[in-house]
């Protein structure tokens, strides 16, 4: 199977930015041929003329002009559900919005039932995404046995079995004792811990606090709830010399906090959602659960504040926390509604709407979705000869509707049905099968 | 006016036409209460379902009576007795009783919104009798009834609200349905009581009860509730009655034709002391009492006023 992608604006952050064919020969690249004047960083791969013709050879062409060729994106935050609460999604159709939201891999949280604190577990996620030959799903197991906060899970038997981090993610690690333990022992088996950061004994609410959760009534939970913990990981994270991965960051507070620790030389990474830098509390506005999630939207200013951790490089990432819920969890009061929404068939538009205001450079915004992600977990996605084909086609321009109800995740909970977007990934390539075209 | 609006849902949504409508329908709909016989057919054959998913007595007998003065058939559900103990989803009870074709749901609930969710559920039209924090609009609008009918308007009045501002759904309609109308609405009490942004609503905000009655001509007294003490939001009662506490010493403070108000229940020598509660400028009870004319008019504009009757 011989494929060539033509004429696309190939764009891999910090290595490469130019026009050019990329060919690709059993789901590997094969070559780089760049058209004229392409500017490229050191290391990256030179055009070759080694074929002659390739265009007679190979099996499909796709045509990419007008469009970019980035890495393949990397999703490190998303809920499939599966094992356990497979009403709401499962592995494949999980992945299938992966597939059609353009990326090319994502890592699954623990939280299923049962939680993923196993081999067993890791194992079953694993065999069932290689068996659907689509998207990669690399498992997140649980820091502590079911997430309960009393002891810690097996990292390096997690590891072993293919488990690329650790998180109680969906609840905060309370006992500061065995996050500290996690970090220090994470160190020894290589995995990355990745902190869910909230105060359980601030975050009695369910929406943010503030005048919108005044006027509605409604159990405010204010900023520190996140803030203070963010602060204790970084804490931790001097104090064991291990790198914590702070998830779905939302607040000014936080932003600030990873800052300064980064620039103290602190390790820490950070990940927001597009959620977070698109939407703020009024969105909750009537009692809409589809805007429910925790940690909760804020205000405007913290709002603002991600973009700018995004810019500046406080926050790494761009992660969905893809959480599928059916009408069984969203359709009911809000004090009753399920916290979360999906988030993988958004999460480029809603980048690429940075982009357009302004905000992000559209390499920033690939860095952010692919290059660092990847950074992070130990994962390498370089657009170079010889390496896995995985990549992802978008159409900067294409003008499109999302309808939640023609969407592949089997749960409908978006804020952004009917949102008009510009831009849209294309077609979404891994190990060279096209598992995606629009 | 034209009675057009469907839902009772909260004060936000009432116009100053409409509320003044309520007050003065219930002005006229008060005197039936005072008759030997305390009835009037103009329900007749209607159906009102009080659906009170949390405990509530004061409230629910208010709207029964208010029904049953106008001839409707009332009927109580409370959370033990539907099946929503038996984890039937609130919107699945209310389809149910809408397909017993009530003409009136009057819905008391826990959770801020869910007589919203379930007026965009069902056709019935849906009066809130209490949601979370969020609203409570006949409280509401009974207050601003009784405030008119003693100082004769509601434009221009200070009024004081004093209390757990921030659990409170009294307090939060209050607010909204005063300055709405042209009062000036203060709030006091502790800062662990006060919920984030309320000044945006339209009130001034102070911690200092002296400060807040002084030349008011409504003191609202909020109810404490006991349970609080345990979420840290003050240190014991002895020491909130001390500090918010409305006592005859403190009033004397205040105008002498100020009025003291409470939605009832009275922690009597707690956030109120038993003579400033029976004091002359108390219209507590007159709360109470125009409670059930207040809900009777809205019963009647609901389910039977002049938009049903024009359809005929
Ligand atoms: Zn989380």
């Amino acid at each position: 199977m011989r494929m060539i992608i033509k004429g696309g604006r190939i764009v891999d952050p910090g290595r490469i930015d130019a026009v050019g064919d990329i060919l690709i020969d059993n789901g590997r690249i094969s070559d780089i041929r760049f058209h004229e004047s392409g500017k490229q960083a050191s290391g990256a791969p030179s055009s070759v003329d080694s074929y002659a013709d390739p265009q007679k050879t190979a099996d499909r062409i796709i045509d990419a002009s007008g469009w970019y060729v980035v890495p393949g994106l990397i999703d490190m935050h998303v809920h499939l559900r599966d094992p356990g609460q497979e009403y709401k999604e499962t592995i494949e159709t999980g992945i299938q919005a992966a597939a059609a939201g353009g990326f090319t891999a994502v890592c699954c949280m623990p939280n299923t039932r049962p939680v993923n604190d196993s081999r067993q577990t890791t194992e079953y996620i694993i065999h069932t995404a290689k068996r659907l030959q689509s998207v990669h799903v690399y498992p997140i197991g649980a820091i502590s046995r079911e997430s309960k906060g009393l002891e810690l899970s097996e990292f390096g038997e997690l590891k072993e079995a293919g488990a690329i981090a650790v998180s109680d993610d969906g609840q905060p690690v309370s006992d500061s004792q065995l996050m500290r333990r996690a970090l220090e022992y994470a160190k020894g088996v290589g995995i990355r811990v990745i902190s869910h950061c909230e105060d359980t004994a601030l975050s009695h609410g369910v929406m943010n606090e503030g005048f919108t959760a005044t006027r509605l009534g409604l159990a405010g939970i204010p900023n520190a709830a996140e803030s203070i913990m963010v602060m204790r990981d970084i804490a931790l994270a001097e104090l064991t010399g291990s790198l914590v991965h702070i998830a779905h960051v939302s607040t000014r507070e936080s932003v600030h906090a990873i800052r300064e620790a980064k620039k103290i030389g602190i390790p820490v990474t950070a990940e927001t959602a597009p959620h977070y830098f698109t939407l703020t509390d009024e969105s909750v506005a009537a009692y809409n659960t589809n805007a429910k999630m925790n940690p909760p939207l804020r205000s405007p200013e913290d709002r603002q504040a991600v973009i700018e951790g995004l810019a500046d490089g406080a926050i790494d990432v761009i992660a969905t926390d893809h959480a599928p819920h059916s009408v069984l969890e969203k359709d009911l009061e809000f004090d009753a509604a399920a916290n979360g929404i999906i988030g993988l068939e958004t999460s480029l538009p809603l980048g690429l709407r940075l982009v357009a205001e302004g905000a992000l450079s559209f390499a920033l915004l690939i860095q952010k979705m692919s290059k660092n992600p990847a950074n992070i977990l130990g994962l390498t996605n370089d657009i170079k000869t010889g390496a896995s084909a995985d990549l992802t086609l978008i159409d900067p321009s294409r003008v499109h509707i999302y309808c939640v109800a023609n969407g592949y995740s089997k749960s409908k909970n978006s804020p952004f049905d009917g949102w008009k977007f510009k831009g849209a990934a294309m077609c979404t390539i891994v190990g060279g099968r096209v598992v995606y075209e629009m | 006016m034209m009675w057009n609006r469907k839902h009772i849902l909260d004060m936000d949504s009432l116009s100053v036409a409409e509320i003044t409508a309520i007050i003065d329908t219930a002005d006229g709909l008060k005197e039936i209460s005072e008759r030997a016989i305390k009835k009037v057919p103009t329900l007749r054959g209607k159906t009102v379902v009080l659906f009170f998913h949390e405990p509530s007595t004061r409230t629910r007998v208010s709207f029964d009576i208010a029904a049953k003065r106008l001839s409707a058939d009332a009927i109580s559900i409370s959370a033990s007795s539907s099946s929503l103990v038996k984890g039937e989803t609130l919107i699945d009870t209310a389809r149910n009783l809408e397909a017993m074709k009530p003409d009136v749901i009057v819905i008391r609930h826990s959770s801020a919104g869910a007589p919203l969710l379930l007026s965009q559920k069902v056709s019935t039209p849906i009066i809130n009798a209490g949601d979370g924090m969020h609203a409570h609009p006949s409280q509401a609008l009974l207050d601003m009834m009784t405030v008119r009918e003693v100082k004769g308007r509601l434009d221009g009045l200070r009024v004081a609200i004093v209390g757990d501002i921030s659990h409170s759904r009294v307090a939060r309609s209050n607010i909204i349905g005063f300055t709405r109308m042209g009062a000036d609405v203060r709030l006091a009490g502790p800062p662990t009581m006060m919920p984030a942004g309320i000044e945006a609503l339209g009130a001034s905000v102070t911690y200092d009860f002296d400060e807040a009655i002084d030349g008011v001509d409504v003191i609202m007294m909020l109810r404490i509730q006991k349970e609080r003490q345990q979420r840290f939001l003050f240190p014991t009662e002895r020491e909130y009655s001390r500090r918010y506490g409305l006592t005859l010493e403190r009033l004397k403070k205040a105008k002498p034709d100020v009025m003291i108000m409470h939605p009832g229940p009275l922690n009597r020598g707690v956030e109120i002391s038993p003579d400033a509660a029976d004091s002359a400028g108390s219209v507590i009870l007159n709360q109470v009492t125009n409670g059930v004319a207040l809900r009777m008019a809205l019963l009647y504009l609901v389910a039977g006023g002049p938009r049903n009757a024009d359809d005929h």
